[in-house]
């Protein structure tokens, strides 16, 4: 992470964060928690209990008028027109290469109107991106500055939100979102996340973000939710083998190579990286993102080699220890020949050839999903 | 959070005189900005360190669940004992870091180098100069 020479963006729950005692660190241009008592322990509240993450660093934009859907369908590489009102759907901005400008999630509000959730660290090429490539005649707004976001996560996360609000949540399926009230706030609640759990992310006014931050803490605490900083949400996504921009997932490999094929849309119509797409899908990727675990003593991180029978077949974009499954896990990108479940490979760890086994994924399933 | 006994070096190691050798971990400082210590790499008994004016060697690894760091050896000797528990159990670096979670015990080759390290005054001012606590 390079330290920016201008000061860091705060959310506004960075203050309360500190005063929480927080450990902050610098994440991008933003002054993020990334830890509060421990990573574990936050980690395996969220799979046990609850977690409440301040992502208010996230940006939001939106596509308004006539030409909405069509401007989403031309930046994005999903099928847009299939999403119903109310409907939340996971896709790429993609490069004429198609490759990752950045992932999101689209939000269609209604036939005229769509949200888009775009990573913090991409905020500002991502809107110059959308500007660049043309918004047709759709109304293009950049909300970010005035959407706070925060996400509760876990077993529990559902009914200790459902004190909060009159929204029936058990009503809002999974990728689906309505628009109510938190605490008396306008909110919109989005039964989806970034950990592998059942949960929400509410989306508010920056202004009512510290009211229905403090009224979940004090809702969810005597059920075990604990504030979880960014630490905990990287592990816990790694697990769920969710990717994570900049680390798995860049300008450098394609959507297919990502192993996210499923959100390339090819049959509906031209889209930035279409003709790219599908000319290495006729054609065959020569690398995938896959999942191994550490079969050997030793973490993998990112950019560590990853061998073969001594032969380089590919780079480790994530790795951590899953405080969940007691396994030290991770991600990376293979040659296709070696990317098989089951297929033994070796992580070079201060040049030492460390066994790993390629394994299915994602690495966490939650119960009943 | 840093006994008097111990010295300490700027990179947060430090080393109890145990007649002639000295054992050898990792400070409050240290095991707190860390965090969860998942992962611990030290050397075999035998290996000789050195501290070749003023730099000291790399003797093992660190791991919490996001960083790698190194952690030097501040004394010149052979490594006679390891702490085996930390290979199953890491996290006593945390919980205990003067204590159960000590890492190595040195020979004393060269006890001038004691000099060199920080007593608990010189290392607490040191850590208020980092604008650590």
């Amino acid at each position: 992470m390079t330290t920016p020479d201008h000061p860091l963006k705060q959310t506004p729950l960075t203050a309360a964060h500190r005063a929480m005692g927080a450990k902050m660190v610098p994440f991008g241009e933003w002054d993020m928690p990334v830890q509060y008592r421990g990573i574990l322990e936050e980690h395996r509240a969220v799979r046990s209990a609850a977690g409440l993450f301040d992502v208010s660093h996230m940006g939001e934009v939106e596509f308004r008028g006539s030409g909405a859907l069509a401007a989403v369908q031309r930046l994005t590489s999903n099928d847009a027109a299939r999403l119903r009102t109310g409907q939340v759907q996971y896709s790429a901005l993609t490069t004429e290469a198609g490759t990752f400008v950045d992932d999101l999630t689209v939000y269609k509000v209604a036939d005229d109107h769509y949200m888009v959730t775009l990573n913090a660290g991409n905020h500002d090429k991502d809107v110059a991106w959308i500007r660049d490539h043309g918004t047709g005649t759709a109304e293009f707004r950049d909300l970010s500055d005035e959407t706070a976001l925060l996400a509760i996560q876990g077993p529990r996360a559902v009914e200790i939100l459902q004190r909060l609000t009159p929204v029936d949540l058990a009503a809002v399926p999974y990728y689906w979102f309505v628009t109510g009230q938190v605490v008396g706030k306008r909110a919109i609640l989005s039964r989806t996340g970034y950990t592998g759990e059942d949960g929400f992310e509410v989306y508010m006014s920056p202004q009512h973000a510290a009211t229905v931050w403090d009224a979940l803490l004090e809702a969810g605490s005597p059920l075990g939710l604990l504030p979880c900083g960014l630490g905990a949400r990287d592990t816990l996504r790694l697990e769920a083998k969710m990717a994570l921009y900049g680390n798995d997932i860049d300008e450098a490999h394609t959507v297919l190579e990502a192993d996210l094929g499923w959100i390339v849309k090819l049959e509906k119509g031209e889209f930035v990286g279409r003709a790219a797409l599908a000319k290495q899908k006729a054609e065959g990727i020569a690398r995938k993102l896959v999942g191994f675990e550490m079969v050997g003593r030793g973490i993998a991180r990112s950019h560590y080699p990853i061998l073969k029978g001594g032969e380089r077949i590919g780079e480790v974009t994530s790795g951590a220890p899953s405080a969940w499954l007691n396994r030290n896990i991770g991600l990376g990108y293979v040659a296709i020949a070696h990317a098989a479940v089951g297929t033994e490979i070796e992580i070079l760890i201060r040049d030492q050839p460390v066994a790993a086994r390629i394994v299915k994924t994602p690495f966490y399933k939650r119960p009943g999903s | 959070m840093y006994p008097a006994d111990l010295k300490y070096t700027r990179e947060h190691e430090w080393v109890r005189v145990e007649g002639n050798q000295g054992r050898i971990g990792l400070s409050h400082h240290a095991q707190h900005a860390l965090g969860d210590v998942v992962f611990v790499e030290l050397p075999k008994p035998g290996r000789q360190f050195v501290v070749a004016s003023g730099k000291m060697e790399t003797f093992g690894v660190v791991e919490s669940v996001k960083a790698v760091s190194d952690v030097f050896c501040p004394l010149s000797g052979e490594v006679v004992e390891v702490n085996a528990a930390l290979e199953t159990r890491p996290e006593l670096v945390n919980q205990d870091c003067y204590g159960a979670g000590w890492m190595i015990v040195i020979t004393i080759a060269n006890p001038k180098e004691l000099d060199a390290l920080m007593d608990v005054k010189a290392y607490e001012a040191f850590l208020a100069s980092e604008g650590a606590h």
